[in-house]
């Protein structure tokens, strides 16, 4: 390929996922703060008849954070960091543009009509799964689409070395490939019974602990495909370039890189601990689980590192404090999740509200706060615009940290008071209170969370305003900045 | 032995077998740093200096490289 000096990168591709980030992420939260209302009030429950129950929300609230949001987050840095970092325009190969819109177009439409399917009910039951199969066909079209995509841009690229972000962004594709074609094999009863019942029902390959062990080795690597590996691929990119700062230690993120590809996929069965899979397993995924620390905050101290000599910038620049807040929620989470692994810890915070907390303080603060960072950054770039307003952008760090706080130590007091409530035993070993006495008690924490929900929603809120204004009336830039990101 | 037993071993022994592949791994990185074979940390630069008309900082393919 000859170098011409009109050539440009191609940000067409990034900006369309870029605003699905958008939507997805605005209708996720809108229903997570819905059903966080609904368990503090569950009147709430009755707003829209069956639409409205915390049953067909709550999948969706999952389904569209993660494939929704995330994804389309995880595809919009892509097609913009890849490009850059391979030093190759996707525009000089069109059929990598055609694919590109095709994959775009099919996952908008296919995504909004796998919410639609929720709401209406169908599902098969398996946590991050739930879609039934025609739209897990439409999920597979579409992860293909984009592998050939990477593999191309790969293909024709500049930069020989493959730089570290993409390692973690071939990783994210192999490994959410992989688990979710194990996970959602299924026979769809209508043509294997000769016309019986639904044509969209279906019924997993896999039985009872099986099932269960299958779904758990998804369910967890689903977060360490989806949450951390391209999560960790976008701030390997974004903190350098924004800080002008080279990462730390480039051989520590190579390790940490194998690392945390040995480690994460063993650990799933922490989801199962005192249940019926073999006890060896059980040990298993405790112990990985408590190695995961190591990569995990490989990476993260790496990260930190990174801003040695340099940390007046998180004073005076509040991208490199969404990013230097997100890798400290990064370290938090993944020092929480082995201790919810260790046996005797789980047998208290198993099905509590503890989960949900340690989900979300990784989610919020970490998965949420770096897409953020990630779109603040494109912005000026994609649009040659100044960012609209620096003062918003603190505005909303503050508020949605303080969000973060909120939710998280709710249920951290929630559900350890629930978790030791349900097994209190009186002298004689009755057990001491019954289901409804832990609801009552939860009541206020319950509330908290809802109004943390609110305080988060309102902040992803003005975040999107803020990029919406930058698009249409942010300052001109005449020339892309380097590295730090211009803004009013 | 059972199926169950044999699962058990398979598991610790393909652990070692990642343990020793991973330590094998840094020493690798450290001593091709070392021996001025490879410069790691030029790489971090990939991210910074990425327009499209900069110069690679690799522009020859693994199997080229001197
Ligand atoms: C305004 C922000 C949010 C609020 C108020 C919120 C609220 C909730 C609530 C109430 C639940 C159900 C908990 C239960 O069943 O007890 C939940 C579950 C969940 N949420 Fe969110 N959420 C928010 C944002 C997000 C985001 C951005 C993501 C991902 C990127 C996410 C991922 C999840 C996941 C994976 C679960 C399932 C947790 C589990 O099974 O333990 N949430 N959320």
């Amino acid at each position: 390929m000859q170098s011409n000096a009109a050539l440009e990168y191609d940000y067409s591709l990034a900006k369309k996922f870029t605003f699905l980030t958008i939507l997805f992420g605005f209708l996720a939260m809108v229903v997570g703060t819905l059903i966080a209302a609904q368990l503090a009030f569950p009147e709430l429950n009755y707003l829209l008849g069956e639409y409205g129950t915390f049953s067909r929300l709550r999948p969706i609230h999952t389904n569209t954070a993660v494939f929704g949001f995330t994804v389309s987050g995880i595809f919009a840095t892509w097609f913009y960091l890849g490009q850059r970092v391979l030093k190759v325009s996707i525009a000089e190969s069109k059929f990598l543009m055609v694919l590109g819109n095709i994959q775009f177009w099919l996952y908008f439409v296919g995504a909004l009509a796998a919410t639609i399917s929720l709401l209406l009910g169908y599902s098969t039951s398996k946590e991050y799964a739930q879609y039934e199969w025609p739209f897990d066909i439409v999920v597979v079209l579409i992860w293909v689409l984009w592998g050939v995509n990477m593999m191309g841009l790969i293909g024709i690229r500049r930069e020989k070395a493959l730089y570290i972000s993409v390692w973690y962004y071939l990783a994210c594709f192999l490994g959410v490939a992989m688990l979710y074609l194990f996970n959602n094999m299924e026979i769809p009863t209508y043509f294997a019974s000769g016309g019986l019942g639904d044509p969209i029902h279906s019924v997993s390959m896999y039985a009872g602990t099986n099932d269960a062990l299958v779904q758990w080795w998804y369910g967890h690597n689903a977060v360490a495909f989806g949450f951390t590996v391209p999560i960790v691929g976008m701030i390997y990119y974004f903190l350098p370039k924004e800080s002008g700062q080279a990462i730390y230690s480039y051989k520590l993120s190579l390790l940490s890189f194998w690392g945390l590809m040995f480690v994460y996929l063993w650990a799933g069965s922490h989801h199962l601990l005192w249940s019926t899979v073999p006890d060896w397993m059980q040990t298993m995924g405790s112990a990985f689980s408590i190695v995961l620390i190591l990569p995990s905050w490989g990476s993260a101290i790496n990260m930190l590192l990174t801003m040695k000599g340099e940390w007046n910038q998180l004073t005076d620049n509040p991208l490199i404090k969404f990013m230097v807040l997100a890798s400290t929620f990064y370290m938090l989470s993944t020092i929480e999740g082995p201790i919810q692994a260790i046996r005797s810890v789980n047998a208290i915070a198993h099905f509590t509200d503890w989960i949900p907390g340690h989900v979300h303080d990784g989610v919020l603060g970490w998965v949420v706060f770096m897409i953020m960072a990630a779109i603040f950054h494109m912005s000026p770039r994609m649009f040659k615009r100044e960012i609209y307003s620096k003062k918003l952008m603190e505005t909303q760090f503050w508020l949605q940290t303080t969000a973060v706080v909120l939710y998280f130590t709710s249920m951290w007091i929630a559900g350890i008071t629930q978790g030791m409530m349900w097994r209190a035993v009186d002298e004689y070993g009755n057990l001491m209170y019954s289901f409804i006495d832990t609801v009552t008690v939860l009541h206020p924490y319950y509330a908290i969370r809802a109004l943390s929900g609110v305080m988060y929603l309102t902040g992803f809120i003005m975040f999107a305003y803020n990029i919406y204004k930058t698009m249409t009336s942010g300052r001109v830039l005449s020339e892309e900045p380097q590295f730090r990101t211009p803004m009013a | 032995m059972d199926i169950r037993e044999i699962q058990g071993y398979a598991s610790f022994f393909m652990t070692m077998f990642l343990v020793i592949m991973l330590y094998g791994y840094i020493i690798h990185l450290y001593r091709s740093e070392k021996k001025g074979e490879r410069d790691y940390e030029k790489y971090g630069n990939i991210a910074l200096d990425d327009n499209i008309t900069s110069t690679p900082v690799e522009d020859k393919p693994a199997s080229q490289r001197d």
